[in-house]
């Protein structure tokens, strides 16, 4: 299978698309840019026209650019310049498709942003077949000045799905890790969520001790993580909307790993007790009734949900060497092992459909990458090509996964998708970054 | 036997207070004069201080093994290699002659596998010395263990040199 993903042409084409967002005060070190480096197939050619503007002064907002931007950042769009397009139609009765024929696009978006009134703003976006002339979709979006963007991010969401037949994930968001070591040999983690492009980066925690390992809650809402704040590691589940936080664990020994059940009401979590030997917990963050999963002088820890909560999948070194392992999220059953193959499965991570793990696979001669496990069949598909690949982290639309790696001896994160085709690399600005997680998608009121 | 390890390790605690001048550092004597401390750093100021003493060959010996500090693993393992076995016999025979020292056991390991995973390798290794200190008579309340995993390199890099450097407990003394 390495073979395969091998002779794939590497090109990097080499656009940063979205960079530095200059005067982000306290997050400009979070900024991350993404740039698609490797695709096997054609991207589909589409043409974005800038939007129309019905309004007083200046247009709002840019949506044409932050759509050609995310579509782009798939890897699976190639968008036409703006340069190069022959006229600019902002109503349907403008469009001559065979001007669009005429540069070899297969699809064709226009929209207009009308000012309604103070605040109150309405996009219409209209996308083509070019080659049959057909409206595939059509839509009209009312938003405030500041959801302009979430607005685009949907448009591209909206596209995406009706072209490719696959959610897209622009609207949603990522947290990770970011590490500053600072010249007076002092460091600084911080913990940061950012939207899916990089884009809007704030910290949510900031420290000289390490934080690590954070989880989103399923609906998104919360996001839970160890820190060293003590000198001794402990979870906390931190409110995005009010930054608010409550240290669910502070048990003697090591508190790490954290995981939300699918319903959000439990977390599992890794606890040595004070006895030095790592095993599997869930924590009832109502009643608070701590539960015992596995007891194995190993190390027993990552646990993982899955989809339907019957089970938790998680790393044990109990056969010698790091392999994945479930156990029933009710205490008393049976532990099984999952990974056979490799020297090396750990920190697994459930798709969304349940049948796949993607997890850190060492191939020895210290080189460990991401690799899709079939669950049924066991069989690993490597999906990536560093030495140091880590922290897998499904989209929730199971196409894309997210993880660390290294470039330069920096810390970065890169994506790829789950058929290891589209190649992403999204770059920090400054600093180390690590251990991504995707959000969910977004929900009403979120 | 037990009377001559306790005066050699009387003398070991003396001397190394006389050279604290590290960030991970044996409790030094001004320390714990201050903290209103007991006989031994009393004397230690008037002794260790100066250079009256004349240092022993098994003092001079306790005293490099007392300034090792950090114990090194082998690639995903937590076996004391022997090398630290002297080392680690040093440190014990000087908690157990002084109770109200202690000593925090920092585990760590290196950055390859997955980062939780290498907090339960730093645990391991942390638990490991701890037992060896146990065992030459620190008690447990001297003796904590915290796993910062992959977290804190000692080094930075990616390469075997700086692998081994990162795979190691580091002991750090408190009062």
């Amino acid at each position: 299978m390495q073979e395969r993903f091998a002779r794939v042409v590497m090109r990097a084409i080499g656009v940063v698309l979205l960079a530095v967002c200059a005067g982000y005060g306290a997050s400009a070190n979070a900024q991350l840019s993404i740039t698609v480096r490797q695709y096997s197939e054609r991207p589909l050619p589409i043409a974005i026209v800038p939007f129309g503007w019905q309004g007083q002064g200046e247009p709002a907002y840019d949506l044409a650019a932050v759509v050609t931007a995310d579509l782009a950042s798939s890897g699976r769009f190639a968008p036409l310049p703006v340069a190069d397009m022959v006229s600019r139609p902002t109503e349907p009765t403008q469009v001559n498709f065979r001007d669009w024929r005429l540069v070899q696009v297969d699809n064709l978006v226009i929209g207009r942003l009308v000012e309604e009134g103070p605040d109150r703003y309405t996009a219409i976006f209209q996308l083509f077949n070019v080659l049959s002339g057909e409206q595939l979709i059509g839509f009209r979006l009312t938003a405030g000045r500041n959801d302009l963007r979430a607005t685009a991010h949907r448009i591209a969401d909206m596209i995406y799905e009706e072209l490719t037949g696959i959610p897209g994930v622009f609207s949603t968001q990522i947290a990770y890790v970011s590490e500053e070591r600072r010249d007076d040999g002092t460091r600084r983690f911080r913990l940061i969520v950012a939207d899916a492009d990089g884009e809007n980066a704030r910290v949510i925690a900031d420290s000289p001790q390490p934080l690590m390992s954070p989880t989103w809650s399923p609906d998104g809402r919360r996001i839970a993580y160890v820190s060293f704040e003590g000198e001794q590691s402990a979870i906390y589940v931190q409110t995005l909307r009010t930054g608010t936080r409550e240290r669910v664990s502070a048990r003697p020994g090591i508190n790490g790993a954290p995981a939300f059940s699918p319903d959000g009401r439990q977390l599992a979590l890794t606890l040595s007790q004070g006895q030095g030997n790592l095993d599997i917990y869930t924590l009832d963050l109502g009643t608070q009734v701590l539960r015992q999963l596995t007891n194995d002088a190993a190390i027993d820890t990552e646990p993982a949900w899955s989809p339907d909560g019957r089970f938790i999948y998680f790393t044990s070194d109990r056969a010698g060497s790091a392999q994945v392992y479930r156990v029933p999220a009710e205490p008393g059953g049976r532990v099984e092992r999952v990974t056979y193959q490799g020297v090396y499965n750990a920190r697994p991570r459930l798709s969304p459909d349940g049948r796949q793990l993607a997890v850190v696979h060492g191939l020895g001669n210290n080189v460990f990458r991401i690799a899709l496990v079939d669950i049924a069949s066991g069989r690993p598909l490597v999906l990536t090509d560093g030495r140091l690949d880590e922290s897998p982290s499904f989209a929730p639309n199971g196409a894309q996964i997210i993880y660390a790696t290294r470039s330069n001896g920096r810390g970065v994160l890169a994506s790829t998708s789950t058929d290891g085709r589209i190649q992403t690399e999204i770059g920090s600005v400054a600093g180390d970054v690590r251990e991504p997680v995707w959000g969910p998608y977004p929900r009403p009121g979120t | 036997m037990i009377r001559h390890s306790l005066v050699l390790t009387f003398l070991a605690a003396l001397l190394a207070a006389g050279c604290g001048n590290r960030q991970n550092t044996l409790p030094d004597a001004a320390e714990g004069a201050e903290a209103g401390g007991g006989f031994e750093d009393a004397s230690t100021t008037g002794v260790g201080g100066g250079s009256g003493i004349q240092e022993s060959a098994l003092e001079a010996e306790q005293r490099r093994l007392m300034e090792q500090l950090v114990v090194y693993f082998e690639y995903d393992s937590a076996e004391i290699r022997p090398e630290f076995n002297q080392m680690l016999a040093a440190h014990g025979r000087y908690l157990a002659a002084n109770p109200n020292v202690s000593v925090r056991l920092e585990g760590h390991a290196d950055e390859r596998g997955s980062r939780e995973y290498n907090i339960g390798l730093g645990e391991r290794r942390a638990q490991a010395v701890r037992r060896v200190l146990a065992l030459q008579g620190a008690s447990p309340e001297q003796l904590s263990t915290v796993s910062y995993g992959e977290e804190r390199p000692a080094v930075l890099g990616s390469d075997e040199e700086a692998w081994r450097l990162n795979r190691r407990v580091e002991l750090v003394y408190r009062r």
